[in-house]
């Protein structure tokens, strides 16, 4: 069984049409699992039911195994899961510091160690740590988004169209941190717009329509795939 | 050219006069606005009930202060009220916590838009202003005690020889000092605490201050006792140097409110500075310089009239003028706060 897996999920805003019918994600330690589809196909959705935000009317979602569908977001945290939402991820009117011990606000014991790697990774963080991260780049910000993320020492990492709105070359910057997450034997899932490159660099993909698990397999049989070319890679 | 000791008369003047008192009023009207700005800033809704509560806090340690007075207890020198002036913030507090589970609270879980939340809040006030009233009445009353002066006009007069005096009240010693302890206080609180620094997160960002595990009924709980201590200690200055009457601190909302909106609401720094810019204003409008321009003006030039640009009884058009240009100029206020 994969080390955070959803399944079956049915899930609906406020008891109208159900957005997600059926739906399964999984995602795996040291790996990177994308989900991909047309807009309004439940990819964020699906995403919010894993991290508690919204209750599925049936299906579960486990962690290592255990059933942690009846936890809330706070208690999903404390267990390992960390949240990247797409906008608003950071505190602009703070320090890149002070966003990252926001990120550990949980925490009792000493962050520093925490706090080091998370420089270790992005050393640009090190080097703007009292600056406010409102007046940062875009591709700066999303790193301080990340660290502060990691800052409970997660073991799965879920992003939500992480690379939303920036410039092509910030867009490698992020997915090469996003393969450096992946490499800390972290797990990491992530809804992802720009398809094509999500998939380059996936181990696992999800190709969700309506609510629905439409084909499921490694990045490259999705991009060898020619109904997904032709469906949402443009050919 | 006028002689020294005639601009030294008018410096003298005008410090007496404009820039104590406008010192001493600009922070009474900061310790009120920040209050308002940070219960904006985490609560989300602009607290028609400051003034109110204001009045309401001073009520209690009038009361107080006349018990202790009673049995005996004052301050020597110092105001007795001071000695109040901690259980009047746990009976404040106690009294805003209450508000806030009855109804605050209610509206918190609803989600309820901002303008919902105002309107209960000014329930809130006409509640509280009708407690006020109801306890001590409408008057006027003077509960300061102790020396009235640090140094008096006349004192003032004879140790520099000059023909104007400089006096300078307790009370108004009392507010600048503890407005100084106070906001540097919060400003430490916000900036370096773990549980200033989580305020400042769920200002910024509520969602995820929430995914970060910040936890929303402590921070809430946290505001509201900042609120009251500043709320209380703002209300017992001004109380100590103008005497307290329940519709004046009524009134008082509407140059906090201005202060606030200059400065940028929910910036703590933009309210401490909105507070003076609101009370500079005034004194400096209301102000009629009829002497001040006899000491420096040659004979032929001295006015008849009292040159003054308008008349006390229109200071509050003053807050609702700088409220009009702040906000038609520029709507952040001074440091970039919300706009609302």
């Amino acid at each position: 069984m994969a080390y955070l897996s959803g399944k079956n999920i049915v899930a609906a805003y406020d008891q109208s049409v159900p957005i997600l019918n059926n739906c399964s994600i999984e995602a795996e330690k040291g790996e990177l699992a994308v989900i991909v589809g047309p807009n309004g196909a439940g990819k964020s959705t699906a995403m919010k039911v894993l991290l508690g935000m919204l209750k599925p009317s049936s299906g579960s979602v486990t962690l290592e195994g255990r059933d942690i569908s009846g936890l809330s977001v706070q208690k999903r945290i404390s267990l390992g899961l960390a949240f990247v939402p797409q906008t608003d991820n950071v505190f602009p009117t703070m320090t890149v510091q002070e966003n990252l011990e926001m990120g550990a606000f949980l925490r009792t014991d000493d962050i520093s160690q925490t706090l080091a790697e998370v420089y270790d990774l992005f050393p640009i963080l090190h080097d703007r740590r009292n600056q406010l991260v409102g007046q940062l780049s875009g591709g700066q910000r999303q790193q301080a988004a990340f660290g502060r993320a990691m800052m409970t020492k997660p073991t799965i990492m879920l992003l939500d169209e992480p690379t939303a709105g920036v410039a092509p070359k910030v867009m490698d910057e992020i997915f090469g941190n996003i393969l450096n997450l992946k490499k800390s034997g972290r797990a990491v899932l992530m809804v992802e717009q720009n398809a094509r490159q999500a998939l380059e660099i996936a181990d696992k993909g999800f190709v969700l329509v309506s609510g629905c698990n439409e084909h499921t397999g490694t990045g490259k049989e999705l991009l060898a795939n020619p109904e997904v070319r032709r469906s949402f890679l443009g050919g | 050219m006028p002689e020294l000791t005639d601009i030294l008369n008018a410096i003298v003047l005008l410090l007496n006069f404009v820039f104590v008192p406008a010192l001493s009023y600009g922070s009474q009207l900061a310790l009120g606005a920040l209050a308002v700005t940070l219960v904006y800033a985490i609560l989300r809704f602009a607290n028609f009930a400051q003034g109110d509560t204001m009045a309401f806090a001073t009520v209690i340690t009038i009361l107080i202060t006349w018990l202790l007075q009673r049995s005996g207890i004052t301050f020597g020198f110092m105001p007795t009220a001071l000695l109040a002036l901690p259980f009047a913030i746990i009976a404040c507090l106690a009294y805003i916590l209450l508000m806030d589970k009855f109804v605050y609270d209610y509206y918190r879980q609803q989600n309820s838009k901002p303008i919902t939340v105002v309107m209960a809040s000014v329930g809130v006030m006409f509640v509280t202003g009708g407690l006020v009233r109801f306890i001590l009445g409408p008057e006027h009353r003077v509960f300061a005690d102790g020396a009235r002066f640090i140094i008096t006009a006349g004192e003032f007069k004879s140790m520099t020889g000059l023909a104007e005096g400089l006096a300078f009240k307790t009370s108004q010693f009392l507010t600048i000092t503890i407005a100084i302890l106070l906001v540097g206080f919060v400003f430490y609180f916000l900036q370096k605490t773990k549980t200033g620094k989580a305020m400042r997160a769920y200002a910024d960002n509520q969602d995820l201050a929430l995914l970060s595990g910040i936890d929303t009924d402590k921070i809430v709980r946290v505001t509201w006792i900042l609120a009251a201590v500043l709320t209380t200690i703002a209300g017992v200055l001004y109380g100590l140097d103008k005497g307290f009457m329940a519709n004046s601190y009524h009134q008082m909302l509407l140059p906090i409110f201005a202060a606030v909106i200059v400065g940028g609401i929910g910036s703590p720094m933009g309210a401490i500075v909105g507070g003076f810019v609101i009370s500079f204003s005034e004194l400096i409008l209301t102000y009629a310089y009829k002497k001040f321009l006899i000491y420096l003006l040659p004979e032929v030039l001295q006015p008849d009239s009292l040159v003054q640009f308008l008349g006390t009884e229109y200071k509050f058009a003053v807050s609702f003028v700088i409220l009009v240009i702040v906000l038609l100029l520029r709507p952040t206020g001074i440091f970039k706060g919300k706009v609302i």
